[in-house]
């Protein structure tokens, strides 16, 4: 029996206040006038400004509620933070473009907020059935962010594609999760590890349900050979959805990853590490090599958004406290600096036409010097090289690969970085090196909003060494219980 | 007489089976939608039945939530295809092929 008190509620206030904002933003874009309607974004930034705030206010809080369905620890709080930087950064950057391409239809900016929600609850969740509905509620919002310009083709192509593998995904997890709750007969986390470290269970029907969840979220975070719909998608949809779907989802996924396979299979561990180890080579290896031969900045940094997931599943082998650590603290400067190098995308698009293509990027050193350094700080950050965020992050994260005794994973990923530096340094290469090609093409658009956010993440990618200490002790007081 | 668990839970694995191979093979859109709707429903089939022969609730009450939210899908999936036919006239996912690489 599920107790439910109406005075737990306060600790949902990141959530409800979300989910307030998203649909006053809804209900008003039918009544407000097409001229007036940026100021609904400016509710959604307000919005989400108070959500963070709220989830400040409640940090240091460590509850179980109604009956364990909803956990709110350092972890979960971790994850909110990392929401309201994500949708904060997706809403500014789509304010022009949303205008001049996207019909002006600012139920956009709801949309986004209720996948916000649909995050947190992932990261919230402490039981299946919660994981269920907020990657549900995420999902189902971003097919729709995707298919927004629904008078373009390649916007439509990219919902379709992502609709019909999303699904699956989530129709491949309720039937693990229909398993696992045979199994156990219970679908709380905590209470299916205990069952499981209890042992006694069918040990090929475990991996078979484990497997399952596993590939679902696999598919969230885009692990190979899970990812098909990714370059597609990404490049299909409206840029700044492209900005906000390659880091919420898979912060989202991750956190699930996480909280599932550290707290409820740890006993499992031997059966999962091996499938974590393979999935991370594969995703390395086949983001960062089929992203050398594309032409399209928009599809490479697709493609490097897959190599990235790779990376990050490194600091799952082994299922260590440190490697969770790092995982925490890499999402966070994934989050940012992937981010600007998709704003720097917006900020340069015209009045008619985006700037997608390596050509594009030709001489821009020349003719727009600033977003030229900002796409310099970004690529250098993904590429990880110091003093940059990206840098720090993967320091950490192969830290903790050695650390728990995986010494050639850690040399794979550096070696990978390495190739990852050839298709990074190929656009700085393009901006500084070569002549600009004939003028003509027009000027980029006036973007206020999403110049701020640019020059906001361009800051604090450049900017994370002097934040590093308390930005690691967050991470690291922010563990899921192990 | 009941029928016994495993008959269900063949039943369920089939009709899994058969919408994860619709979803793989079929090129019609329409068809992946009813093979989505298969995959959801096996699952469903799975949680009635062990939530029969548990004699827990959950099971029956994760079903109502997985029908409400499948309800949704459909209709999200339906607009999204919608929008792509007024654009291509067309529904199979061959002849939605504009991006490559």
């Amino acid at each position: 029996m599920i107790q439910f008190n109406a005075a737990d509620l306060v600790w949902l206030l990141p959530e409800i206040i979300l989910f307030v904002t998203a649909s006053a933003v809804v209900l008003l874009s039918v009544i407000v006038r097409p001229e007036a309607r940026s100021g609904l974004a400016a509710l959604a930034v307000i919005g989400a400004l108070a959500a963070g705030w709220a989830a400040y206010g409640l940090s240091d809080g460590n509850v179980e509620l109604f009956s364990r369905m909803v956990i709110v620890d350092p972890f979960a709080t971790y994850f909110r933070y990392l929401f309201v930087l994500a949708v904060l950064g997706g809403v500014l950057l789509s304010v022009r473009t949303l205008q001049t391409e996207g019909g002006n239809r600012s139920e956009y900016y709801g949309l986004m907020l209720f996948a916000a929600i649909g995050m947190m609850v992932m990261a919230e969740a402490g039981d299946l059935l919660m994981v269920y509905i907020g990657l549900e509620l995420m999902s189902l919002s971003l097919y729709i962010l995707a298919g927004f310009y629904r008078r373009e083709t390649r916007s439509n192509e990219a919902a379709i594609k992502y609709f019909i593998l999303g699904t699956l995904a989530s129709g491949i997890f309720v039937y693990g999760l229909s398993l696992l709750y045979g199994l156990t007969g219970t679908t709380s986390i905590r209470a299916i590890g205990e069952i499981v470290s209890a042992g006694g269970l069918s040990r090929p029907a475990l991996v078979l349900a484990l497997a399952m969840v596993g590939t679902a979220f696999a598919f969230k975070v885009a692990a190979v050979p899970f990812h098909m719909w990714t370059p597609d998608v990404y490049e299909g949809a409206p840029t700044p959805v492209t900005a906000f779907m390659s880091v919420g989802p898979k912060a989202a996924g991750f956190a699930v990853f996480l909280r599932v396979f550290l707290e409820a299979f740890p006993a499992a561990q031997p059966d999962w590490n091996n499938l974590v180890i393979v999935l991370s080579i594969l995703t390395m290896a086949v983001g960062n090599i089929i992203a050398i031969a594309q032409t399209s900045v928009k599809r490479m940094l697709a493609y490097s958004s897959i190599g990235h997931a790779g990376y990050i599943l490194i600091g799952l082998v082994g299922g260590t406290a440190v490697g969770a650590g790092a995982v925490l603290f890499y999402l966070l400067m994934y989050t940012i600096t992937n981010l600007g190098a998709f704003g720097i995308l917006v900020v340069l698009q015209r009045e008619k036409g985006r700037v997608e293509t390596l050509d594009d990027f030709a001489g821009l050193g020349k003719t727009h010097p600033a977003a030229a350094l900002g796409m310099l700080i970004f690529l250098f950050s993904l590429t990880g090289i110091p003093p940059m965020a990206g840098f720090f992050g993967k320091f950490y994260l192969f830290t903790a690969a050695v650390k728990a005794g995986y010494v050639w994973l850690a040399v794979l990923g550096v070696l990978m970085s390495a190739v990852s530096a050839f298709y990074y340094l190929r656009v700085v290469l393009a901006m500084y090196m070569q002549e600009p090609a004939a003028a003509g093409a027009g000027e980029p658009m006036s973007q206020p909003s999403a110049v701020l956010a640019v020059t906001i993440a361009a800051f604090l990618t450049v900017g994370i060494g002097i934040l590093l200490n308390p930005l690691l002790s967050l991470a690291a007081a922010s563990l899921p219980k192990m | 007489m009941t029928i016994p668990l495993s008959w269900v839970l063949a039943l369920s694995a089939v009709v899994f089976g058969i919408g994860v191979i619709g979803l793989l093979t079929r090129r019609n859109i329409l068809i992946l939608l009813m093979s989505l709707e298969l995959i959801l429903n096996a699952a469903n089939i799975n949680l009635v039945a062990f939530s029969n022969h548990l004699h827990s609730m959950r099971g029956n009450v994760i079903v109502v939530f997985t029908i409400a939210v499948a309800a949704a899908e459909a209709a999200v999936g339906l607009a999204i295809l919608l929008a792509l036919f007024r654009n291509r006239r067309t529904v199979n996912l061959d002849e939605v092929r504009e991006m490559k690489g």
